[in-house]
C-alpha cells in the first residue's frame, strides 16, 4: 500500500479544501474505500476523513420540512430513528437488508449512495466497464448479476446502493457542497450511466462532498421496500422495489416506483407508477400490471433473464407490503 | 494379560455423556492461538505474487525492483521461466518483507511476462469440453433387457459444480529456525505428525528436526494434509533471511487454489416393475476437479442393483486443483444417485419413503439398520403428516420433503499415546494428533477418565505437536477411532502397572483390580480399596508412563457406517428462493465417545451440506479463466438465519457400542445436497438439474418443468 496523507478536518469547508488535490478521497465509514484501496482499485494520495464534522452527522425532523438526514449518519442511525420507521417504513425496511451489524454501524448515508458496484469484473481488477481487448468480459462471460435495464453498454453493472431506491421513491434531493458553494440536486439526477472508461456512475466532482440528504413530508404516503434475496445473512439482493404511493383519499394519486440492482442506476420506472395512479392500493390487478410493466423494457444477458421475473416480483411485492399484504 | 475393551454401559460413567469441549473457553474468549495468531519478535510477512492467467507459460521474471525495495529482506522464485501454469492465482514469487504492506508493493513491482496458453474452466457441457477421458463402462447383469422389460422407466440430469474448502483460518504457517539445523513451524494443519518428513525432505534436514505445533485450526476439511509449496517455502525464507517468517494465504487464494471439491454430472435413467422395485439402472456421469480431471463418484451409491451400468468421464480444467472434501465422491454420487431414485418414485405415484423401503434390500448389509433409521428420521420430520404428492400445493410457497441415505467407513487410523500418570495422580498424555475443533481433546481426556476411574480435570492432554508419538492425520472419519484406541490402551497399560504395584500391598490377585470413582478396589472384596490418590502415590517419586497404539490388541474400533437425512423446504416458485425449515439427521457410528461433539459434528455437517446445497460454488470467466468469486462477498456461505431447525439423532444400544468407535466426520456431510434437492423437487413438482439451489437454477427448472 502506498503511503498516503490523511486529513482529518472539521468542518465541512476544510473538507471541500482538502479535497481540492489529484488524488484525494473522501473517507466517511470507510467499509468501500477501504477494500478498494486493499484490492488496489483505487490510489489515494489523500484521504480526507469526514467522521469528525458534527454538522454532517444526525437525523432531524418535523412535520412541515421533512426530514434530514446528515451525510455522516451511519445507517444504524437510519435504521433506529422512529421518526423514518414512523413516515419512510421504506427506508427502514431498505436499511434492515444491509443485515451486516459492522457494516450499519460504520457505513454511512452518503457512503452508502456514493459506493462503487460489486460487479465482479469490476472487483477483479477489470476495470468499471470490464472490457478486455476491446470486448465486454460482462456479456461474454458469467453476468448473472448484471443489469437487465439499462444495459445497452458499455456499462453492464448494477447500483449497489441500499438506500437510493426507497430514497428517489420518496423525492430525495441531496445538498453537495464544493468549492464554489452548495447546490441541490434531486437523487434521481445524481446518478447516470458511464458511456466511457473513466466516466463515474455518478455526479459528485471529486472536490464536492454530499452534506445532507432531504425528504418531503410523507402524509398520506404509503411505502414499501421489497428485496429478492436468497441469504438472510450478509448477501447482496438480486432485485428491489421501493414504492411510495400518495394517497387521495382511498386511492392512489400518484406513485414512484423505483428498482434497485437492475441497472446501472438505480432504475426509475414512470411505466409501472402510472398503472397504480387512480387505482386503489388493493387493486390487484393494477398491481400485477404495475409490475408487468416495471420489466417491459428489460432486456437479459446470457445468463441473467431470471433477474426480469426477480425484478417484477420484487415491484408486486413491495405494492403488497405497502397496502399492507405479505407474501 | 489386560483386556482391551470398552467398559460396558452399566460400567460407563463418562463415555457416551455430553461433554463440553475442554478448549470451549479459550476459543470463545480468544485466548487459543492458532497458527493465523502466532507473531513473534522480528517476523517477517510473506506473501506470493500469483499468476493471473488459467493457463500459460511463463516466459521472462524480473524481481530486481522488488528485491531492492527497502524492508524487503528475501525474494524467491517458486516457478521459474519455462514452468507452464495449469490454473489461475497459481504461485510464481514469494517474497518476505517487515511489514504485510511492504511485502504486497513488493510483489506488484514483480514483472512476469507469460505466453498465454489456451484454457478450459467449464465442465458443465460434456459435449463441449475440450480436455476429457472417458474410464471403461462398468456393468452388472442385463440392464439393457432388464431396461427394457421395466413397466416404469424414469430419466433424469442432476449435478453439482466445483466448490471451495473455504478455510475460515487460510492455509499458512509460521516458520522460526532456532538454529542451522532445527525449525519450528506453527502450521493450521490436519496432519502434524506428516509435515515433519515432508518439510525435513524438501528443507535437506531430518524430519526429526523439524517440530510442528498446531493447537488450534481453523478448518481443514481435507485441504490441509500437506505443507504444500507455500509451507517449504516459508521455512525457505526463514532460513534465507534468518528471521522468523508468517506466510498465511490471502482469501482469493485460500478460495481459488488451496482446496476444490470436484464437480460430478449424471445422466440417469431408472427402471421400475410396477410395485416400485428397481429392476435396472443405467448412467454415466462427468466431472472436473481441476487440470488432473476426477475419479467417478460411487454411482448408484448405497444401492446396487441387479442389472446396473455406470460409465464415468474425467474433464481436465484450468482451475485450481482438487483436494479432498470431505468424504470425497460421496456427496456427489450421493445427489445424483437418489435424485434419480425420487423421479423413479415420482414417475411411480409412490411416496419416495415407501420406495425406499421397498428397495432397502438393495442396500445389502445395511438394510436393517437404514430402515430403523428412516422409521426414526420419517418420525422426526412428521413425514406421514406432512408429505403430499409432488408438486401438490397453492400460493407462491410450496413446502416439500426429501430424503437420502449414506454410508462411510470410518476406520481408526494408526495412533500412538504415551499415557503418564503421576504420584499426586494426576493423568497426562501426549500424542502427535490434532483438535480441528470437532473436540478431539475432550474425547481423549474422556478416554483416560473412564480408564482410570478419575474426573476429566485430572487428565491432562498434550497433543497438537509433532515431537509427541506419531499419530495420523485427521481425514477420512479416522481419528476418534484411532485416538482413542492408543489413549485407550495407553491408559489400560499404565492401570495395569499401577494395579502390580498395588496388588501386593492390598494383598489381592492383579487382575482383581479395578478403578472406578476415585479409587482403586478389589472386585471381589470391596473392603480391599484405596482412593486414586493414595493409589499413585505408592508410585513414590517416579511418575509411571506407558504407551499405547491403534491398530493393536482387542476390539476397539470398526468402520462401516449408514444415515439418512430427511429435509422439509419451503420453495417461493415466484423467486426460486429456497429455505431449509427443517433438516433431521439419523446416523449410527459405534461407540459414541462424546455425545455432545458427536451431535455437533452432525449439526456442522448439516450446516455445511444445507450451504453447497443452497449458495456455494466457484464461478470462472470463461474469457479470462478468472475465478470471479475468489472472496467471500460472492462465495457465499449459509448464515446463522439460513439454516432452519436442525435435528439429529445418533443410534445407540448395545448392538452400536459392541463395534467399538467409529468415526463420524463424512457421513453427515454427504446426505444434505440430495435431501434438499430431492424435497425442493416434492415442493415444486420439478427435479432439480444443477446445486447449488440459487433462483436462476430453481426458476430455469421451474420454467422448463412448465411450473410458474
Amino acid at each position: 500500500m502506498h503511503a498516503f496523507e490523511y486529513a482529518s478536518p472539521t468542518t465541512k469547508e476544510d473538507a471541500v479544501k482538502l479535497l481540492n488535490v489529484d488524488g484525494a478521497a473522501v473517507l466517511a465509514g470507510g467499509t468501500d474505500l477501504l477494500s478498494l484501496m486493499k484490492d488496489n482499485l483505487v490510489e489515494v494520495k489523500r484521504m480526507v476523513n469526514l467522521k469528525s464534522i458534527q454538522e454532517l452527522t444526525g437525523i432531524s425532523y418535523d412535520g412541515t420540512s421533512g426530514l434530514k438526514i446528515g451525510a455522516m449518519a451511519t445507517l444504524s442511525d437510519i435504521e433506529s430513528s422512529s421518526a423514518i420507521q414512523e413516515n419512510y417504513p421504506g427506508l427502514s425496511q431498505a436499511v434492515d437488508g444491509i443485515r451486516s451489524r459492522q457494516i450499519k454501524n460504520m457505513g454511512t448515508a452518503a457512503g452508502d449512495l456514493c459506493q462503487r458496484p460489486r460487479c465482479w469484473f469490476y472487483r477483479n481488477g477489470f476495470g468499471l466497464l470490464a472490457m478486455h481487448e476491446g470486448k465486454s468480459l460482462v456479456t461474454a462471460g458469467d453476468n448473472r448479476y448484471h443489469a437487465i435495464l439499462g444495459n445497452q453498454g458499455p456499462a453492464y453493472f448494477v447500483n449497489p446502493s441500499s438506500l437510493a431506491p426507497p430514497l428517489i421513491a420518496l423525492g430525495a434531493k441531496l445538498t453537495l457542497l464544493g468549492p464554489s458553494g452548495e447546490r441541490q440536486v434531486t437523487l434521481e439526477s445524481f446518478y447516470r450511466i458511464p458511456s466511457t472508461t473513466g466516466e463515474k456512475e455518478y455526479g459528485l466532482a471529486d472536490d464536492e462532498i454530499i452534506t445532507d440528504i432531504f425528504l418531503p413530508v410523507a402524509e398520506n404516503v404509503e411505502n414499501a421496500t421489497y428485496e429478492v434475496r436468497q441469504k438472510e445473512a450478509l448477501d447482496w439482493p438480486f432485485a428491489t422495489a421501493s414504492v411510495a404511493l400518495s394517497m387521495n383519499s382511498n386511492k392512489v394519486h400518484s406513485a414512484q416506483i423505483v428498482l434497485g440492482h437492475v441497472a446501472p442506476i438505480p432504475w426509475v420506472s414512470t411505466h409501472a407508477a402510472t398503472q397504480m395512479n387512480g387505482k386503489r392500493l388493493n387493486d390487484n390487478g393494477a398491481i400485477e400490471r404495475a409490475a408487468v410493466e416495471a420489466v417491459k423494457e428489460a432486456k437479459a444477458l446470457s445468463r441473467n433473464e431470471y433477474k426480469i421475473q426477480l425484478a417484477r416480483v420484487a415491484v408486486k411485492r413491495a405494492l403488497l407490503r405497502a397496502s399492507g399484504k405479505e407474501v | 494379560m489386560a483386556e482391551y475393551t470398552w467398559p460396558g454401559p452399566k460400567d460407563r460413567n463418562i463415555i457416551g455423556t455430553r461433554v463440553n469441549r475442554l478448549d470451549g473457553p479459550a476459543k470463545t474468549t480468544g485466548t487459543a492461538k492458532y497458527a493465523y495468531d502466532v507473531n513473534l519478535p522480528n517476523m517477517l510477512h510473506a506473501k506470493i505474487l500469483r499468476c493471473p492467467h488459467a493457463h500459460a507459460k511463463i516466459a521472462k521474471i524480473n524481481v530486481s525492483k522488488a528485491e531492492a525495495m527497502e524492508g524487503v529482506k528475501a525474494v524467491r522464485i517458486l516457478n521459474d521461466v519455462g514452468t507452464e501454469i495449469k490454473w489461475s492465482l497459481d504461485e510464481v514469487v514469494a517474497v518476505a518483507a517487515v511489514t504485510e504492506e511492504i511485502a504486497k508493493d513488493a510483489i506488484r513491482a514483480i514483472e512476469v511476462d507469460y505466453e498465454l496458453l489456451p484454457h478450459s474452466v467449464n465442465e458443465k457441457h460434456l459435449s463441449v469440453a475440450s480436455n476429457s477421458q472417458p474410464a471403461e463402462e462398468e456393468t452388472t447383469g442385463d440392464p439393457d433387457t432388464a431396461m427394457s422389460s421395466a413397466k416404469v422407466r424414469s430419466t433424469g440430469s442432476y449435478g453439482l459444480t466445483q466448490i471451495a474448502h473455504c478455510c475460515l483460518e487460510p492455509h499458512g504457517q509460521v516458520s522460526e529456525w532456532s538454529d542451522s539445523e532445527n525449525v519450528n513451524v506453527w502450521a493450521s494443519t490436519q496432519a502434524v505428525s506428516r509435515i515433519p518428513a515432508e518439510i525435513g525432505d524438501k528443507a535437506g534436514i531430518p524430519a526429526s528436526n523439524v517440530h510442528v505445533d498446531t493447537q488450534y485450526m481453523g478448518g481443514g476439511f481435507g485441504s490441509k494434509f500437506s505443507a504444500d509449496r507455500w509451507g517449504v517455502e516459508c521455512v525457505e525464507l526463514s532460513r534465507d533471511t534468518g528471521q522468523p517468517v508468517k506466510l498465511m494465504l490471502e482469501r482469493d487464494a485460500e478460495v481459488a487454489v488451496a482446496g476444490a471439491r470436484p464437480s460430478a454430472y449424471g445422466e440417469v435413467e431408472v427402471g421400475c416393475d410396477v410395485d416400485g422395485n428397481v429392476i435396472a439402472w443405467s448412467s454415466k456421469s462427468w466431472g472436473s476437479g481441476g487440470p488432473s480431471g476426477t475419479n467417478s463418484p460411487p454411482i448408484p451409491y448405497v444401492f446396487a442393483f441387479e442389472n446396473q451400468r455406470h460409465q464415468h468421464t474425467s474433464v481436465a480444467t484450468n482451475t485450481g486443483p482438487a483436494r479432498a472434501w470431505r468424504a470425497p465422491r460421496h456427496p456427489q454420487g450421493c445427489l445424483i444417485t437418489m435424485s434419480a431414485l425420487n423421479d423413479a418414485a415420482g414417475e411411480l405415484g409412490m411416496d419416495p419413503l415407501e420406495f425406499f423401503f421397498k428397495n432397502i434390500s438393495r442396500t445389502g448389509a445395511r438394510a436393517n439398520l437404514y430402515k430403523e433409521e428412516l422409521k426414526k428420521a420419517a418420525e422426526m420430520i412428521s413425514w406421514k403428516e406432512k408429505w403430499h404428492k409432488r408438486g401438490e400445493g397453492r400460493g407462491p410457497l410450496r413446502q416439500g420433503l426429501g430424503l437420502a441415505l449414506h454410508t462411510w467407513g470410518g476406520r481408526a487410523h494408526g495412533s500412538n499415546a504415551a499415557v503418564v500418570v503421576y504420584p499426586d495422580g494426576l493423568v497426562e498424555v501426549k500424542l502427535g494428533s490434532q483438535d480441528l475443533g470437532t473436540g478431539t481433546r475432550t474425547i481423549i481426556a474422556m478416554t483416560l477418565a473412564e480408564t482410570f476411574g478419575i474426573r476429566i480435570e485430572q487428565v491432562k492432554v498434550n497433543i497438537g505437536n509433532s515431537d509427541f508419538p506419531q499419530s495420523g492425520p485427521s481425514g477420512g472419519s479416522t481419528t476418534v477411532g484411532g485416538v482413542t484406541g492408543s489413549t485407550r490402551r495407553a491408559g489400560i497399560n499404565a492401570l495395569n502397572m499401577l494395579f502390580e504395584k498395588i496388588a501386593p500391598e492390598l494383598g489381592v490377585a492383579v487382575d482383581d483390580l479395578e478403578a472406578v470413582n476415585q479409587v482403586v478396589r478389589s472386585k471381589s472384596n470391596s473392603l480391599k480399596s484405596l482412593p486414586w490418590t493414595q493409589a499413585t502415590a505408592m508410585l513414590g517419586v517416579i511418575p509411571l508412563t506407558a504407551t499405547g497404539s491403534n491398530p493393536g490388541p482387542g476390539k476397539l474400533n470398526d468402520s462401516g457406517v449408514g444415515g439418512v437425512q430427511m429435509a422439509d423446504v419451503s420453495v417461493d416458485i415466484e423467486t426460486g428462493v429456497v429455505k431449509v425449515n427443517k433438516m433431521v439427521a439419523v446416523q449410527d457410528c459405534g461407540l459414541i465417545i462424546n455425545m455432545k461433539t458427536a451431535e455437533s459434528q452432525v449439526l456442522g455437517a448439516l450446516i455445511m451440506g444445507i450451504t453447497y446445497a443452497l449458495t456455494e460454488e466457484r464461478v470462472f470467466d470463461d474469457t479470462t479463466g478468472r475465478m470471479l468469486n475468489a472472496n467471500m462477498e460472492f462465495y457465499k456461505l449459509a448464515g446463522i438465519g439460513d439454516i432452519g431447525q436442525l435435528e439429529v439423532h445418533m443410534m445407540t444400544g448395545p448392538e452400536h457400542d459392541e463395534r467399538g468407535v467409529i468415526g463420524l466426520g463424512e457421513p453427515p456431510v454427504i446426505s444434505p445436497g440430495a435431501a434438499i434437492a430431492t424435497a425442493v423437487a416434492n415442493a415444486t413438482g420439478v427435479s432439480m438439474p444443477e446445486l447449488p439451489l440459487t433462483p436462476d437454477r430453481v426458476l430455469a427448472a421451474l420454467k422448463k418443468g412448465g411450473v410458474s
